[in-house]
Formats: C-alpha cells, sequence, structure tokens
C-alpha cells in the first residue's frame, strides 16, 4: 500500500531551482533510498516532505492526504520524523534530554521509558552520558544520538539524511543494522538518504537516483545494483 | 568548525591574557584604565570605613534595600535573557511590558481599596493584584510579539531590534494617551502577620491582650543585630523571598518540564527543533509569557514599596535590568539572577561606601558594567555560548 506519493515536486531557494519535477513512491512497510550526488537536491526533498522547505508546485500525499502546505510541527504530529543532515544533535541539552526529544510528540507516554531502555541498550555508551551535555559527544557518538533520536520517535515514516557520513566502518554498520531493526521490528517506514549508495542499495526495496534536482533512475535496490550507469556513477565501478 | 572553537586549548589566565594582548593591544589600556578604577574604588571604601564616614549600620541598611531592588532587576532581566535565548533579540520595550503590570494592577487596588475589600482581606486583594499585573503584562507581551516581531521573524538582526525600541515608544504613549503622564499612588496597604512572634500593635480587650504582630508591608522597625542599630522595612525581604520562589518556580519549568526543553531546544536550533515535533511559534509565545510573568508579578512588588506609578515609570528599571542580564551573561538563565541582585546591591551599597551621593547611582551602575565586561566580555556568567553566537 502506498504511504507516500511525491508528484512533480519543484522546490526553490529564492531563484535557485533545486527540486524540478520529482515524483516518487514509499509503500508502508519498506526502505527505500534516495542517492545522488552532492548538491544533487537530497536534502532539500527531505526538508520540503517536512516543511521546511515548503514547495512552489507539486503534491505530497501521505495516508491519502495532501500533507505539502503543513507547517512542520503538524507533519511530525502525522507521523513523519527527519533525522536532518549533519546529526544536528542539541549539544546543550543532556544526552537523555536529546532522546526525550525525539519522543516529543508520542502520546503513548508509558512505552517512551521502554524505547529508553532499548536505546541504552543498543547504545551502551549514551547510558554512560546520559548526563551529559550533547555537545560534549565524538562526532560517532552524536551519530548514534541522532538515531537513538529517531529510534525514541517511532514514526510512522522515518527520513534519514545521510547517516553514516563520517563514521568508521564499524560504525556504519552498526547504523545499518539499527535502520533494518527499526523497519523489521518496529515496521517503520524508511526513506534514506546516502552517499554510501553500495550499502544502501542492499538494504533498499526499492530506490531512485536524483541528479541536479531530476530524478534519473529508479527501481528495485537489487535493479540499481546491476545498473551500468549507476554503477558508473554511484558504485565506483 | 564548531569544535575548534568550543575547546581552545586552556593557557592558564596569564597566557590567556598575553594572547588577548597581543591580538589586541588596546585591550592593555582597558585593563590599565580598569585595574586603576577598582583601586580607586577600594581606596575609598577603606578611607570611608576606618574614618568613620559611613557606619557599618549605613551599609547594611543599604544592602537590605539592594536585596530587593536587586530581586525586582533580576527578575526583569530573566525575561531580556529569555528572549535573547531564544530569539537573539533584545526586547527593549521588555521596560514597558513591567510598566503596564505596575500601572494596570494599580486601577484593580484602587478598587479594592474603594471596596473596602483591601482592608478586609488584604493578602487576598494582594494575591489578586499580583495577577492583575502578571496578566497585564502577559497581554501587552503577547500582542507585542504578534504585532511587532512575529512578521520580522526571518529580517535582519537590526530590524526587530529598532522595532523594539519603537514598540517601547509607542506603549509609553500609549499609557500617556489613556491615562495621563501623571504618577499615581497605590494605596496603602497593610498585612500584618507573625503575632505569635512579634507582639506589636496590641491592644487589650476585656483583659485580654491580643496583637497583630508586624505589618508585613507598610512596617518599619528599629532593631538591634549583633550591636548594630538598624531600621528594617520587612516588605523588602518579602519581595526578595517572593522573587527567589518566583526564580525557582522559573528554574523547575525550564530545566524540569517538557515545555522547558522544547524552549532550550528552541533556543538552540529551531529547525530541528521543528523536525522533532516542536510548534516554534507557539514556544517563542511562551517565552514571552514567561518572561512577562515574572515583569508583572516584579511591577506589582515594586509598587508596595515604591508606591508611585507611572507610564514612564518602566525606562530605567527595565534599562538596568539589562545591564544586570548582560553583567549575568545575556541568554543565561542564572546569571540573570545574579546579575540582577549583584546590580540591586551594588549601586545601593556603593554611594554611601565610596562616599557620593545617591543620585550618582546610575553612574555607578553602568560604571560596574563597563568594568565588568573589560575584564570578562562575555558577563559572569557567560560561556562560549556568547563567543559562538556572537
Ligand atoms: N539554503 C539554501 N539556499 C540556497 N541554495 C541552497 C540552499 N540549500 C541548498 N541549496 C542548493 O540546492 C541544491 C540542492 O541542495 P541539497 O542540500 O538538497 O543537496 P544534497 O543532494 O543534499 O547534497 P549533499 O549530498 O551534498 O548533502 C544545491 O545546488 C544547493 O546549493
Ligand atoms: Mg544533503
Amino acid at each position: 500500500m502506498t504511504m507516500l506519493q511525491i508528484e512533480d515536486l519543484h522546490t526553490y531557494y529564492g531563484k535557485i531551482h533545486a527540486i524540478k519535477g520529482v515524483s516518487l513512491q514509499v509503500s508502508e512497510g519498506q526502505i527505500v533510498t534516495l542517492i545522488g550526488g552532492n548538491g544533487a537536491g537530497k536534502t532539500t526533498t527531505l526538508n520540503t516532505i517536512c516543511g521546511i522547505t515548503p514547495a512552489q508546485q507539486g503534491k505530497i500525499i501521505f495516508d491519502g492526504v495532501d500533507i505539502s502546505k503543513l507547517p512542520p510541527h503538524e507533519v511530525v504530529m502525522r507521523g513523519i520524523v527527519q533525522s536532518p543532515e549533519g546529526r544536528k544533535i542539541f549539544t546543550r541539552l543532556t544526552v537523555r534530554e536529546n532522546l526525550e526529544m525525539g519522543a516529543f510528540t508520542r502520546r503513548d507516554t508509558p512505552r517512551i521509558p521502554v524505547d529508553l531502555e532499548y536505546v541504552f541498550e543498543r547504545f551502551p555508551r549514551l547510558k554512560e552520558r546520559a548526563k551529559q551535555l550533547g555537545g560534549t559527544l565524538s562526532g560517532g557518538e552524536q551519530q548514534m544520538l541522532a538515531m537513538g533520536r529517531a529510534l525514541m520517535a517511532r514514526p510512522r515514516l522515518l527520513l534519514l539524511d545521510e547517516p553514516s557520513m563520517g563514521l568508521a566502518p564499524l560504525m556504519v554498520q552498526e547504523i545499518f543494522s539499527v535502520i533494518d531493526y527499526l523497519n523489521k521490528n518496529n515496521h517503520t517506514t524508511i526513506l534514506l538518504v546516502e552517499q554510501n549508495a553500495s550499502m544502501a542499495l542492499a538494504i533498499a526495496d526499492q530506490a531512485y537516483v536524483l541528479q541536479s534536482g531530476y530524478i534519473t533512475h529508479s527501481g528495485t535496490g537489487a535493479a540499481l545494483q546491476q545498473d551500468p550507469t549507476v554503477i558508473a556513477a554511484y558504485l565506483g565501478g | 568548525m564548531a569544535s575548534a572553537a568550543q575547546n581552545p586549548p586552556s593557557k592558564g589566565l596569564i597566557g590567556g591574557l598575553m594572547e588577548r594582548f597581543r591580538n589586541d593591544p588596546v585591550q592593555i589600556v582597558l585593563y590599565l584604565c580598569g585595574g586603576i578604577v577598582f583601586a580607586v574604588m577600594l581606596l575609598a571604601i577603606v578611607s570611608n570605613l576606618l574614618s568613620g564616614q559611613v557606619t557599618l549600620e549605613d551599609i547594611v541598611q543599604s544592602m537590605i534595600f539592594g536585596l530587593a531592588q536587586g530581586s525586582i532587576y533580576a527578575l526583569i532581566a530573566l525575561g531580556y535573557t529569555l528572549v535573547y535565548g531564544v530569539l537573539l533579540m533584545i526586547n527593549f520595550a521588555h521596560g514597558e511590558v513591567f510598566m503596564a503590570g505596575a500601572y494596570i494592577a494599580f486601577f484593580a487596588i484602587y478598587a479594592m481599596e474603594q471596596s473596602g475589600f483591601l482592608a478586609q482581606q488584604p493578602l487576598l486583594a494582594l494575591l489578586i493584584t499580583i495577577g492583575v499585573g502578571m496578566i497585564a503584562s502577559i497581554s501587552i507581551a503577547v500582542l507585542l510579539e504578534r504585532i511587532a516581531y512575529r512578521p520580522l521573524r526571518n529580517a535582519p538582526r537590526l530590524v526587530p531590534l529598532i522595532t523594539a525600541i519603537g514598540a517601547s515608544i509607542v506603549i509609553r504613549e500609549l499609557f500617556i494617551r489613556l491615562f495621563g503622564a501623571r504618577p499615581r499612588t497605590y494605596p496603602e496597604v497593610s498585612l500584618f502577620a507573625f503575632p505569635q512572634f512579634f507582639r506589636l500593635e496590641c491592644s487589650v480587650v476585656d483583659g485580654v491582650e491580643t496583637c497583630l504582630g508586624i505589618d508585613l508591608i507598610r512596617g518599619a522597625y528599629d532593631i538591634t543585630l549583633l550591636g548594630m542599630e538598624l531600621r528594617v522595612r520587612p516588605v523588602y525581604f518579602i519581595v526578595f523571598i517572593l522573587a527567589l520562589i518566583l526564580m525557582a518556580m522559573l528554574w523547575f519549568v525550564v530545566q524540569r518540564t517538557k515545555v522547558g526543553r522544547a524552549m532550550r531546544a528552541v533556543a538552540e536550533d529551531k529547525k530541528t527543533a521543528a523536525l522533532m515535533g516542536v510548534n516554534v511559534d507557539r514556544v517563542i509565545v511562551i517565552t514571552f509569557v514567561l518572561g512577562a510573568a515574572l515583569a508583572g508579578a516584579a511591577a506589582v512588588l515594586f509598587a508596595l514599596y515604591n508606591q508611585r506609578v507611572m507610564p514612564e515609570m518602566g525606562f530605567t528599571p527595565g534599562i538596568k535590568a539589562f545591564t544586570a542580564a548582560v553583567l549575568g551573561g545575556i541568554g543565561n538563565v542564572p546569571g540573570a539572577m545574579a546579575g540582577g541582585l549583584l546590580l540591586g546591591i551594588i549601586e545601593s551599597v556603593a554611594p554611601s561606601m565610596l562616599g557620593l551621593p545617591t543620585q550618582l547611582e546610575g553612574v555607578i551602575s553602568f560604571g560596574v558594567l563597563v568594568l565588568i565586561l573589560i575584564f570578562r566580555p562575555t558577563g559572569i556568567f557567560g560561556e562560549v555560548l556568547a563567543k559562538k553566537r556572537a
């Protein structure tokens, strides 16, 4: 069943036309990935979905309702949460408070501590540093915190913007295993933006390639892994 | 890029100073001037104390008054600091928000005096007056945010600053046109308490002595403490204690509640806070409401011992409280509290200690600001934050 349907989306920064008619689909329960080079418009696409940089034209249909005109907090209320590029944890909130911010709009209060326990179990480093300010964590620990915060949100659709950026290979593995867990156990649908195209394609049900604001390729993750132009451009083949 | 600025290698005090001087030789002159002023002040204080020109009594007495005055500054300063923390903007109309609280509450307490309610139920009447003051200040602040500041949210930083100065003039003039410029006098209130401990205001009826106790608002009592003969007004302590309670409540809201957490998140990063589902506009309004509630309460407390209220009364406390907020490190909540109390005490104690006329209190408070900013440009509690944002 289609959960998110984007049709002919256009987004501008002043005069700069960043997204030039993007259409894509995310079905319930899937992991969909959006890959593309620097400046292709991946972050802009996610921010447009979230209402941060509203679309000039086009539709964003979530659960059958057009959400393209909603302010960001109402988008979250409907079940879409973004874990933004560059971690963006709150440096002056404690690790624990950062995690609690993830659960900001949740109404199932009794289950929040359960998820908190799970995050601490999954990332013991965060538990040790629960009372420390977010800004005192190392880059990798901050990325764990950002992942933990996304876990705490329990959204229906999670938008992840380059969650493995700047991490050591072992941590990259760990991040991808968390993504898989979120998808399989929490039944969270995921739209994943990644520079690490080979890992992203391996985990994805569906994939889209974005280039200068246009979708140039789309198909299953497996199909794009085989596509010669995709291999040449993004898989370093 | 931020990490390098956040963790400068510690070079120790002297090393840091040397580096500062090398980067900016003008600093040497500033430090010298600051040092000389400090030395002269110390000398004056010591000589005044030794020659008996000022007595310890004078100092303690002014200090008690300074505690009350400082509490008022601290409560107002919190409003500046909260709004600055969230919007990086100085709300120069905050002094008028304070004034509106005191002025509108006047009508409430006046009506209660006329109806006799004030005399019958002084405690309840005072609480109502404080409540009216808070609501008045909150209303003005919310309108201010909605009409004057929100449309300029994405404008360059200088624009809302100028708007704030304009708004401050508009509110003041509006009150003058509506209610006149002349001062109004708060009615006299007596609030007696603790008859068990203070056998004062006693009367004997049918051979039974009943006492009212001390008058917390109007009273002034001569006491001897540690050999000092002091004349003490309980109202100063009441103001101080109420201010402490209000500040503790604010601290709790900011540090321990979900709204407070959202406020701190918005202060740091509006976009990411919005991505977590925070309604940023609403949090900003709540910030104005909290600041205004404190200012409104402060305004009524101020009027209780100062008695005169008028549309222009907001200016001086507003500027002083702003000074206090900068003194403590703008954007920093404990800093505003400490800065306010410190400024209130210095301002009331310094003239007598230095042997200067009390009219010079303004010169002294701004002098202190300049001095402290020479040695600590980010304020007493100011941290890297101020540097990072500047
Ligand atoms: N705030 C902005 N103002 C103006 N132009 C912007 C802004 N943000 C992005 N752009 C432009 O929009 C285009 C798309 O940027 P976007 O951040 O979406 O790329 P991206 O695919 O996420 O790149 P990366 O992989 O480097 O993160 C780029 O050309 C960029 O320069
Ligand atoms: Mg990006």
